[in-house]
């Protein structure tokens, strides 16, 4: 191209007003949008601000020791600061938890990735995203209407009961496992399936044998994400897991766990700047530790699991 | 060696694919169940005194949630308000500007690990910082920043998906034509991005409605015979005035309880609905 | 139609028809005595795209058949029709017969696991487990037989040496199969699916990943296997046909053009498509 033509359009070119683009701005915006990024990193960091600082001041008045030994978790009457039982009664209900959900979860994934027609995918999936929406306050209220009365029932349990926050928090995480190990299992190349295939496998064989374990460490990652998620429910456990400062292991008994408790001491009367009020921010800083560590665990799976396909 | 039977392998197929099944059939007629009898025990109570009376704990047929959903609408639209732009503007410099080395890992670290503390300990937070460190006291504003704190790391994670999906000819071709970064950014991806910024923002404020914990801690009132006047004011939210009437004895309680849980999953769903056909409205119009 | 022009894919139209309108009938220049295998007016659809069209082929038994043809002239498809691989695949359809020792692997009564077992595939591009050596030999064997440990160690022994590959890997054998190089990994792909003793072995262009040195030491191994198995292999390449395959069938657009011996039809093509495509005129 060349010639009139081009000449004609230079000179209109050059006759316009070149824009004046505000080259700072540049640097600006990457600046403020590098601070949006790093909020998260801030807000992590004033969370363990937050929690320290009331913390150490309780440590300094309870002894730590006490504190994660002491069996009897019943500060207003006793001014007992023992954390044991918050600590049984959330492994306990979350470990319960996970021991309902993470099965059925995983057979979900496996039935939805392996062997469900492409129509009944496009039609569990949503509703399973519905299950996952669900508010926990209305599963909290679904386990006292429902789960309660049948646990009663058949097992002669107590009104408020573990039991209750276990089934009802297994089924709360079973969209969690199903959809996150759906993905690392579609995430195996099919010609690992394939080669299994062409073997002589079944379906079954093919998935159990060669899916499964090349899909594990995202699978894993499911797992602790929802064992995490588990740990850290706190409605379900406040409205029908009931309360109790005892040590305990029954699960047809009244249990507390550190979530619980956080949510029931704040509604109560909290005369701030006391050991009570102080006590809050420290059972808050080990729920806080616990699920850290389980999600750190869980984002390391994760990555390594993507290493392997990369 | 000996051949291993045929029969037995269909066999333990057939086990195990039942077996699965059961995992769908559990959470799918959990739901059915849960559904039905929440309707069921809400029905008696699903009358406009819910919207036009306030709390009431001596007589169920007068409660209702007015002051709740005006509290829920404050803190939802303060919350999107906040943490919309702080989410997408995170989301794009991780998208755009990162170049992926030992920060971008950091910095992605911080939003997954923010995304797995639990809500209470985002109460607590609120409670130390907002309520008193910032001595704004248990009002809406401190609220609405808790729950920004809490549904960031979700907005992050959703706009970057939405960010991530546009072509990057698109990018190629501002970059091409002499536009700045953030030029090709602001007139290109992100209108191209912008069904799933909605559906990203949509789904945050979804998040927050079910919000009940936090809220809890920092000190949502129950017992409000008034509308929030202002974002310095005390509040109650909806789902917090759902467990109020949780705690009360008797079956005409839980019935008021359902009936605002009938309510809190309308207005979800209808978030949920306006998501979805919004992107799909607006992906007709896409590449 | 809609969703392909979505997708940036041609509809099925009618341009190809045309095309396929002017495939001569097939010729078919050697007599099979003795078929392991054998298609009788066999049809593959994709969906509305017929990928295969009434094939008539009969394969020799011990013996290596070459499958040659264009890009996506249904090579692959015809290949995984004999083991039923292509049941993998929504939207498949097959119809005419596919005889194996005589008998319709279509027919009411097969069952695909079992022809696997006698009837072996290798892929293109290698594809081990990620798991050890040694686990992925014996992982048809721990399918199909119950056995001692020392039973299994010696039929893993045993495909390995089958495949060439014993000396290479018998100090590594619970190492990862994944560290291996690509020409071990398509050996160890081949050692496995021999483990299990088919009496036939289909190979998908099992060199095209490959560099030459590893290439020519899986075509030594194929002369090797030919005397006691059936294989069919599919290629692009047409040298390699030319050197290892006893016949060869030429294929275009998903209907058989030729058949005859391999020497036959690379020095004496009959049909004119067949001496277009194997002078480099078109494909």
């Amino acid at each position: 191209m060349g010639g009139v033509n081009a000449d004609r359009t230079g000179a209109r070119l050059a006759s316009l007003e070149p824009k004046w683009v505000w080259q700072p701005g540049e640097t600006l915006v990457r600046g403020l949008l590098f601070l949006a990024a790093a909020f998260a990193i801030i807000a992590t960091f004033a969370i363990v601000v937050a929690l320290l600082w009331d913390t150490v001041v309780f440590f300094g008045r309870v002894s730590p020791v006490a504190f994660y030994t002491g069996t009897k978790w019943s500060p207003v009457i006793d001014g007992l600061y023992g954390v044991l039982p918050l600590i049984a009664g959330t492994l306990l209900i979350a470990g319960g938890a996970v021991l309902i959900g993470i099965p059925l979860g995983l057979s979900a994934a496996i039935f939805l990735r392996e062997y469900a027609p492409a129509r009944v995918r496009e039609f569990v999936k949503p509703l399973l995203e519905v299950l996952a929406g669900i508010p926990s306050i209305v599963f909290g209220f679904f386990a006292l209407l429902l789960v309660s009365p049948t646990l009663k029932a058949w097992f002669g349990a107590d009104y408020f009961n573990g039991a209750n926050a276990i089934i009802v928090i297994g089924i709360m995480i079973i969209p969690i496992v199903s959809s996150l190990s759906e993905d690392a299992l579609t995430a195996v190349p099919t010609d690992l399936r394939d080669g299994a295939v062409a073997l002589g496998a079944t379906r079954f064989e093919a998935t159990a044998r060669v899916v499964i374990p090349a899909a594990f460490s995202g699978i894993m990652a499911s797992f602790l994400l929802a064992f995490s998620r588990a740990v850290g429910e706190t409605m379900v456990v406040l409205i029908a897991a009931g309360e109790n400062v005892n040590l305990t292991f029954n699960v047809l008994g009244p249990m507390s766990t550190l979530a619980g408790d956080i949510a029931r001491k704040a509604t109560g009367d909290l005369p701030v700047g006391s050991d009570l009020f102080r006590s809050l921010f420290a059972v808050g800083f080990t729920l806080f530790v616990i699920t850290f560590v389980i999600n750190l665990t869980s984002d390391v799976l994760r990555h390594r699991f993507r290493e392997a396909y990369d | 060696m000996r051949s291993k039977s045929r029969k037995v392998r269909k066999a333990k197929e057939l086990v195990f694919v039942i077996l699965f099944l059961a995992g769908i059939g559990v959470a799918l007629g959990v739901l059915g169940i849960l559904l039905a009898s929440l309707f069921a025990t809400a029905a008696p109570y699903l009358t406009p005194t819910l919207f036009t009376s306030y709390a009431n704990y001596q007589d169920a047929t007068r409660a209702g949630y007015a002051a709740a959903i005006a509290g829920t609408l404050w803190i939802v639209s303060l919350t999107l308000l906040f943490s919309l732009p702080l989410g997408v503007g995170a989301a794009i410099y991780l998208e755009e500007y990162s170049r992926g080395g030992r920060i971008a890992r950091i910095l992605q670290a911080g939003v997954s690990n923010l995304a797995g503390v639990p809500s209470v300990v985002f109460g607590l937070l609120g409670l130390a910082i907002f309520v008193r460190a910032f001595h704004l006291g248990a009002v809406v504003l401190a609220g609405a920043l808790t729950l920004t704190l809490l549904v960031f790391p979700y907005v992050v994670i959703t706009a970057r998906e939405a960010i991530r999906a546009v072509p990057q000819s698109i990018r190629d071709a501002a970059l091409a034509m002499g536009a700045t970064k953030w030029q090709a950014i602001r007139h290109q991806v992100l209108p191209a991005a912008a069904p799933g910024l909605l559906t990203a923002s949509i789904l945050g404020a979804a998040r927050t409605i079910g919000e009940t914990a936090p809220l809890i801690v920092i000190g949502a009132v129950v017992l409000q015979t008034f509308l929030p006047y202002g974002p310095d004011s005390p509040f109650v939210a909806l789902p917090v005035q759902i467990y109020a009437y949780i705690g009360l004895p008797g079956p005409e309680w839980q019935g008021v309880a359902a009936a605002g849980m009938v309510v809190l999953l309308v207005i979800l769903f209808a978030f949920n609905a306006v998501a979805i056909i919004g992107r799909n409205r607006l992906q007709r119009t896409r590449w | 139609m809609l969703r392909s022009l979505l997708k940036g894919t041609a509809p099925p139209s009618t341009a190809v028809e045309p095309e396929v309108h002017r495939v001569p009938p097939p010729l078919t220049l050697v007599e099979i005595q003795d078929a392991a295998i054998e298609s009788r007016n066999l049809s593959v659809w994709y969906g509305r795209k017929h990928a295969i069209r009434e094939v008539d082929l009969k394969i020799q038994r011990r013996g290596i058949t070459a499958i040659i043809g264009p890009s996506g002239c249904g090579k692959s498809t015809y290949l995984r029709a004999i083991n039923r691989m292509n049941d993998t695949i929504r939207n498949c359809r097959t119809t005419g017969q596919l005889l194996v020792d005589g008998e319709d692997v279509y027919g009411p009564n097969v069952d695909p696991v079992l022809l696997r077992r006698k009837v072996g595939l290798i892929f293109q591009k290698p594809n081990p487990f990620p798991k050890t050596v040694y686990r992925n030999v014996a992982f048809g064997v721990q399918l199909h037989y119950r056995t001692t440990k020392e039973e299994l160690d010696g039929v893993v022994e045993a495909a390995l040496r089958e495949a060439n590959l014993w000396d290479e890997v018998k100090d590594r054998l619970h190492d990862s199969a994944l560290g291996l190089s690509g020409g071990q990994q398509q050996r160890l792909c081949i050692a496995r699916a021999l483990a299990i003793q088919p009496e036939m072995l289909l190979m998908d262009e099992p060199c095209s990943a490959l560099d030459p040195v590893a290439t020519a030491k899986i075509e030594d191994l194929m002369f090797e296997l030919k005397k006691q198995m059936t294989i069919v292999i599919v290629t692009h390449n047409m040298q390699q046909a030319a050197r290892i395959a006893d016949h060869t069938a030429f294929l275009y657009l998903g209907k058989l053009v030729e058949y005859s011996q391999t020497r036959e039809l690379f020095e004496r093509p009959t049909q004119e498509l067949t001496e277009n495509y194997i002078t480099g005129r078109f494909g």
